[in-house]
């Protein structure tokens, strides 16, 4: 046992390591390997220091496991990330919670009906399941909605508010119920693990596509703690200090998304942003739009010098990024500077677009952040929006009316030309109108963008 | 109640906010991936789980190994898959 502890230290530090290398992408692959031997090392000691362990089972679950976990990550495209990261989420907050379910039937229910007051036990274990099976069945209703098995947009009915704080009060009854009163101890524990599940759902069902980088951060966050939860359960210092990491880097990624909205979190949860109502706000005001076929498009292409390439959910949608690569190399060709701009919240979780144009081997030099490139708009011939709508909506910096006001957004609108490719002109996920589209330095070129970036490509080549 | 595991659990925090505020914006879904990896750990808690006797225990535990090891076998893949993507010029 003494070894086994020893082990999970070392496998603690080496997860340090690894996350602390993930700070440069140079270092960062070397930091996932590292924190993977880290991870074997905690099993192997496992496996050692444990006795009457039921290997044969194990065996079975670690290589079924294994197959569907390889499977998943070797087929999986790099458009289809956001809802992979959300399952995996899943998977590991519906763990934490089975391991606590399987310490009350084979301990604590046994203890406690022996007489033993089991306080720290029970309370540890509610917390557990509670939070696991909130992170699994939510994170199964956000992998639904970024795969389009269920509608992307808020779902809300009325009443859904005051339901979800049912839910949460009757969670805190049972878990004091079942910390307190023994005597109906299971039932309170299943009551527990019902209605956990059904808050996972009621949350996240009402939040939009465009917010889903907060809730995929935030499941995160609750995966780490619902396995530190388990680690107090089984007084596990590996489980414990993991998942505090775990849910410490959760937590940034969730701030850092929701200050890139400029959004509190309490907004993005309860706010179902993205509603039909918040589309109608003022009236619309009349805008002149002017549409460009590709062939007028490459013209100014072909006299620009600077080009910022602005992209959105739209490029992962069509998937465009090898499309793109190959105009900015061609560009790159003609002497032009081509730069990447990357807004926090574009796409559906973070970092999205870094790795979407990593695989077209954009090198991830050329992406800047948004307080980077904000600056070099003003001296760019052309900024080229491919699928992103809300990130660059100017009515962000002035219109006090609109849903996104305040939200920090790419000045695209300063550069000399700013070229948007959509497919329509639907407003985006938020329905928000853009007035950028109307702009007199604005040209809209529509249609799909992996299209339109090829037939711009080729009618450059013919210029 | 223990206090060294509650002390352990929340210098882990301070280390965490440490080491990952230091993580660029361009490695955040690798970090995400890589992470949630990590959260895996709950497969050490599913094999001792898999110690207690008993038919409910003994299937909680089968699942969550199955689970877990999906968690932490595709969370590091992928995240090497992705990693190896991030090329300089």
């Amino acid at each position: 046992m003494e070894y086994a502890n020893l082990a999970y230290v070392l496998a603690a530090v080496l997860f340090i390591v690894g996350l602390k290398r993930l700070s440069h992408p140079k270092t960062a692959r070397n930091g996932n390997l590292i924190a993977s031997v880290g991870m074997l090392i905690a099993i192997v000691a496992t496996l050692v220091a444990y006795e009457a362990l039921d290997y044969k089972l194990i065996a079975i679950g670690i290589i079924i496991g294994s197959i569907i976990g390889a499977v998943f990550a070797i087929k999986v495209k790099m458009t289809g990330m956001p809802q992979m990261v959300a399952i995996f989420n899943g998977f590991g907050g519906g763990a934490s919670a089975l391991v606590a379910a399987a310490e009350f039937y084979a301990n604590a229910a046994p203890k406690v009906a022996g007489g033993e007051q089991e306080t720290f036990l029970l309370s540890t274990i509610a917390l557990s399941v509670l939070v696991g099976t909130l992170t699994f069945t939510g994170s199964f209703i956000a992998f639904c909605k970024l795969q389009g098995l269920i509608s992307g947009r808020p779902i809300v009915f009325p009443g859904h508010k005051l339901l979800n704080a049912v839910i949460a009060i009757l969670l805190i009854g049972f878990a004091v119920g079942m910390v307190v009163v023994p005597v109906n101890m299971m039932w309170y524990f299943i009551g527990i693990a019902v209605f956990s599940a059904l808050l996972g759902i009621t949350i996240v069902i009402p939040i939009g596509g465009a917010d889903m980088p907060v809730v995929i951060s935030l499941l995160n966050s609750y995966s780490g703690v619902a396995a530190a939860a388990t680690g107090f359960v089984l007084l596990n210092n590996g489980l414990i200090i993991s998942g505090a990491l775990v849910g410490a880097s959760g937590l940034i990624l969730t701030n850092i998304m929701c200050k890139g909205m400029n959004r509190s979190l309490a907004n993005v949860i309860f706010g179902a942003v993205g509603l039909e109502q918040q589309g109608a706000t003022g009236a619309q005001k009349q805008m002149n739009i002017k549409s460009y076929s590709t062939e007028e498009a490459a013209m100014i292409f072909d006299a620009a010098e600077k080009i910022i390439i602005v992209p959105g959910y739209g490029l992962a949608v069509a998937q465009a990024q090898h499309a793109v690569r190959e105009l900015a190399d061609y560009l790159e060709g003609k002497g032009k500077k081509v730069l990447y701009a990357i807004h926090p919240v574009a796409g559906r979780m973070p970092g999205h677009m870094n790795v979407l144009l990593a695989e077209a081997n954009v090198p991830y030099e050329q992406l800047k952040d948004l307080d980077e490139i904000n600056p070099e708009f003003e001296d760019c011939d052309i900024a080229l929006i491919l699928g992103a709508n809300d990130v660059v909506n100017p009515a962000a910096r002035h219109d006090k009316s609109s849903p996104i006001y305040g939200m920090p957004i790419l000045d695209v609108d300063k550069a000399r030309t700013v070229i948007i490719n959509k497919r329509t002109m639907n407003p985006g996920f938020a329905g928000i109108p853009n007035e950028l589209f109307g702009y007199d330095n604005a040209i809209m070129v529509f249609g799909d963008a992996k299209q339109m970036l090829s037939d711009l490509l080729k009618d450059l080549k013919e210029l | 109640m223990d206090i060294n595991i509650l002390t352990v659990f929340i210098l882990a925090i301070f280390i965490g906010f440490e080491v990952i505020t230091k993580v660029p914006p361009t490695l955040h879904t690798p970090l995400m991936s890589g992470s949630n990896a990590i959260s895996g750990i709950s497969i050490v808690g599913a094999i001792i789980a898999s110690q207690v006797s008993g038919e409910i225990g003994t299937w909680l535990g089968l699942i969550a190994v199955i689970f877990a090891t999906i968690n932490v076998v595709g969370g590091f893949m992928v995240t090497d898959r992705m990693l190896k993507m991030f090329k300089r010029r």
